[in-house]
């Protein structure tokens, strides 16, 4: 019987693991509205190596989720990828563990294409950030899993039922023979989470992309969600794209992290060099400005001032440069610092330490250094 | 009853650091209804026998998971809500104290003033169609203050304690970052000089770097106009960085309140600290912290028998699952409620394991 739920073990002597799995080089999209563009996605590269949690971090609106739905190739009608190429390392058959591969393009697919449409869900799964828009509230959480099953895997109805509730029982859901038929809203708020992820799961995806997973349940849930991924990522060797703002879970779970301002990478790295060894203005200021559980009560925080540009005003140049403390007028606020690399695996976009830009912008607007009283 | 809770009129005897607020036994159940005589069914015991104080010019944090009754708690006080029972005692700056649970409209207009509250969503809670001036001078003009230059004035003062520009006050709130609006709603909580202000979730809405501005502002302001605050948040990290004490609930209880540092290194109460141990901490080096407490939050609707946090307590004994432990003072200012307290070694946090 086909069972989705078997460790994929690694082909033995395959160079391959040293190659990413997915690969994500420059990518732009861009939303056209009346009120005018947002560049909500600028440029974004990082590689997804197999096996590994990579963490995205970053503040609301700094392009997260449209950097996932653009990679999955399912944007909303107003958005359009502009540039950029994101290459998955894609099996032929996801159910057999040594299946050969193919490199697939995914920006070169039409979105409605048969390739990436079994992709998504076999090759790629995403818990999406709004746990309600998972399900739909008229068929029952084994409805949806059981179609998804039914769309990529050869097995009948009785057969993707009993797949259905191996998944959930391998989430932590217990009784799920029963679980498996409500519906989403008569689950508590940790139940639906761990369905969502049974979703994910049950086509025995190699890459799982969970967009903010965790941020609308409570921290004793969190807790237990985030050891569920982590087990079934070291049971599986799945690799993780996991999105959030919150800096603790991403030091509690990634391994390589990417931070993100204003739709680009402004420092990317492994989790230990991020969080002892940050180099960028932007992640050494975010890092000090949040308490912690460890830090001593009622010191003040060094805060990072202003607040994060709105996306129809995107300042010219190094996209922090109107918060940053080491602003330079003429260079910052001219051309756009190029991510480049300071050391292994260690990559860093500011004019600290390079001099290296993207392209030259003609109209740098003027912005006055940040100081830490300036509202 | 919570035994051993510092009696406020004794309080006002020794002196300082007196309660300013006391909130004992405080309940509010919701009825639940069912069919079409909506006959109550039962009752969602929202807030089931608390009891709390506040000194004055401390920040007390209140925390807990969602639905625990935080919220609940704090509509009680600000009397948003009329209790079921209890008493919620409030001093007033001539030493008299009222308890506010019975009071109606009329009794409480003279309180209104000193108690003031400052909201989680800074985009919900401001009037869209009102300029900056009129949202803060609004609870000014109500309590009589009629002459618009000195409304103005009055202000342009408060936009420049909570670090705006006056120049900003004929502006409308969507003009306003998250944080911006965040610090009007707050210069409009203040602007009746209050003396107790309630925040429920202040910066939880808010991006990570504006957190931290919002929450330098609130310490700012305490210690200038000498405020008390009621800080009312789940994440506790936060509570942990603005609180001189903290007060934990579950399922509609008090379980433990202490002094900020003593409840996270030394929690006596088996939830306290598990709830610690479930904050990811901002450290790689620190990855085996996670810890996973089984099971479900209970509802309030439907509690457990005994101690509510029993089916999920490493450390239950039958006692826990027949009887309800009262909160009582185990040491010096350090409340629990908890059969076992006593003989539990129950590990906390660390400070300054800091980051560089
Ligand atoms: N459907 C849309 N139409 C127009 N703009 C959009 C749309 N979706 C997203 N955006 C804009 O694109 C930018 C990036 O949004 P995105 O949702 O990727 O942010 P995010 O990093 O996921 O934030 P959050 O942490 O709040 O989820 C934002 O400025 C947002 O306003
Ligand atoms: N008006 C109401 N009618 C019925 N039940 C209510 C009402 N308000 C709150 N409750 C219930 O009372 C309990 C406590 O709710 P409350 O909002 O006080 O919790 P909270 O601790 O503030 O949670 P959160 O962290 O999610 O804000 C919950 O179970 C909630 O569903
Ligand atoms: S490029 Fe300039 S403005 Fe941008 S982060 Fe570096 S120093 Fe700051
Ligand atoms: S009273 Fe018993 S069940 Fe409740 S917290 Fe204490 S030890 Fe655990
Ligand atoms: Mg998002
Ligand atoms: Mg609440």
């Amino acid at each position: 019987m086909p069972s989705s739920i078997k460790p994929v073990t690694q082909p033995s002597a395959s160079s391959l693991s040293q190659e990413p799995l997915l690969r994500v080089e420059d990518l732009k999209a861009y939303f056209f509205m009346d009120e005018g563009t947002v560049r909500a996605v600028d440029g974004v590269s990082f590689d997804v190596f197999p096996g590994k949690v990579v963490g995205i971090v970053g503040e609301s609106g700094c392009g997260k989720s449209v950097t996932m739905k653009a990679i999955l190739q399912i944007l909303e009608p107003s958005a359009k990828i502009i540039s950029g190429k994101v290459t998955l390392r894609s099996r032929f058959n996801s159910l057999d563990p040594d299946s050969p591969e193919e490199l697939v393009e995914l920006t070169g697919l039409h979105p409605d294409s048969r390739k990436i449409r079994k992709i998504r869900g076999s090759e790629i799964a995403l818990i999406p950030q709004e746990p309600m828009a998972a399900f739909s509230p008229v068929y029952t959480v084994g409805n949806h899993i059981i179609e998804t099953i039914l769309l990529h895997q050869d097995v009948s109805k009785q057969e993707a039922r009993q797949i259905a509730i191996d998944v959930f029982r391998s989430v932590g859901i217990s009784m799920p023979e029963q679980r498996i038929d409500s519906y989403s809203w008569e689950l508590s708020g940790g139940l639906r989470q761990r369905a969502i992820i049974a979703m994910a799961l049950s086509c025995n995806p190699r890459l799982l992309i969970a967009d903010e997973p965790t941020t609308a349940i409570d921290v004793t849930t969190q807790a237990q969600i985030l050891k569920l991924l982590r087990k079934l990522q070291e049971e599986r060797q799945t690799s993780i794209i996991f999105i959030t703002h919150d800096l603790g879970v991403i030091a509690q779970m990634a391994d390589e992290v990417v931070v993100m301002y204003l739709g680009m990478v402004m420092e990317k790295g492994p989790v230990h060099t991020i969080f002892k060894d940050a180099k960028h203005p932007y992640t050494q200021a975010l890092l000090r400005s949040i308490p912690s559980v460890q830090s001593t009560p009622r010191l003040k925080l060094p805060t990072i001032a202003g607040s994060i540009a709105h996306p129809f005003n995107r300042p010219a140049g190094c996209p922090f440069h109107p918060r940053c403390k080491h602003f330079m007028r003429g260079v910052c606020d001219a051309s756009q610092p190029a991510l480049a690399p300071i050391a292994e695996g260690h990559f860093v976009s500011c004019f600290l330490y390079s001099s290296e830009s993207m392209s030259p912008v003609a109209t740098g607007r003027q912005a006055v250094p940040a100081t830490e009283n300036n509202p | 009853m919570s035994a051993g809770m510092n009696d406020l009129k004794k309080q006002t005897r020794s002196g300082s650091h007196r309660p300013l607020l006391e909130v004992r036994n405080l309940k509010k159940y919701f009825p639940i209804h069912k069919g079409m005589m909506r006959k109550v069914v039962n009752h969602v015991r929202a807030v089931d026998d608390v009891s709390f104080f506040v000194r004055e010019g401390e920040t007390l944090g209140l925390v807990g998971e969602s639905g625990c009754g935080k919220t609940t708690v704090s509509r009680c006080i600000l009397r948003a809500f009329h209790p079921t029972s209890g008493e919620i005692l409030f001093r007033e700056a001539d030493d008299q104290i009222t308890d506010l649970s019975p009071l109606d409209r009329a009794a409480l207009r003279r309180f209104r003033p000193q108690m003031q509250m400052i909201f989680q969503d800074p985009f919900g809670s401001l009037n869209p169609r009102m300029t900056i001036f009129e949202i803060i001078s609004e609870p000014l003009y109500v309590n009589g203050l009629r002459s618009r230059a000195d409304r103005t004035d009055q202000a342009a003062e408060l936009l420049k304690l909570v670090g705006l520009r006056p120049e900003f006050m004929q502006r409308y709130p969507h003009a306003f970052s998250g944080g911006q609006r965040q610090r009007i709603g707050i210069a409009r909580a203040l602007a009746l000089h209050p003396r107790l202000v309630v925040a429920d979730e202040p910066v939880s809405a808010l991006d990570v770097s504006v957190q931290a501005q919002v929450l330098n502002l609130m310490l700012d302001l305490q210690e200038k106009l000498n405020l008390t605050y009621l800080f009312v948040a789940h994440d506790l990290s936060v509570v942990k960085h603005i609180s001189d004490r903290v007060c934990v609930m579950y399922v509609g209880k008090v379980v433990e309140m202490a002094a900020t540092k003593e409840l996270f290194e030394a929690p006596r109460h088996p939830y306290t600290a598990a709830l610690m141990m479930a904050v990811p901490v901002p450290d790689p080096d620190q990855r085996h912290i996670i810890q996973d407490l089984p099971g479900e939050v209970a509802s309030p609707a439907n509690p457990p028998s005994g101690c509510y946090f029993h089916p999920r307590c490493a450390f239950a004994a039958e006692v826990c699952r027949t009887q309800t432990p009262q909160l009582r003072e185990i040491s010096p200012d350090h409340f629990v409620s908890c059969h076992r307290a006593e003989e539990l070694q129950l590990a906390g946090i660390d400070e300054n394991k800091e980051r560089q």
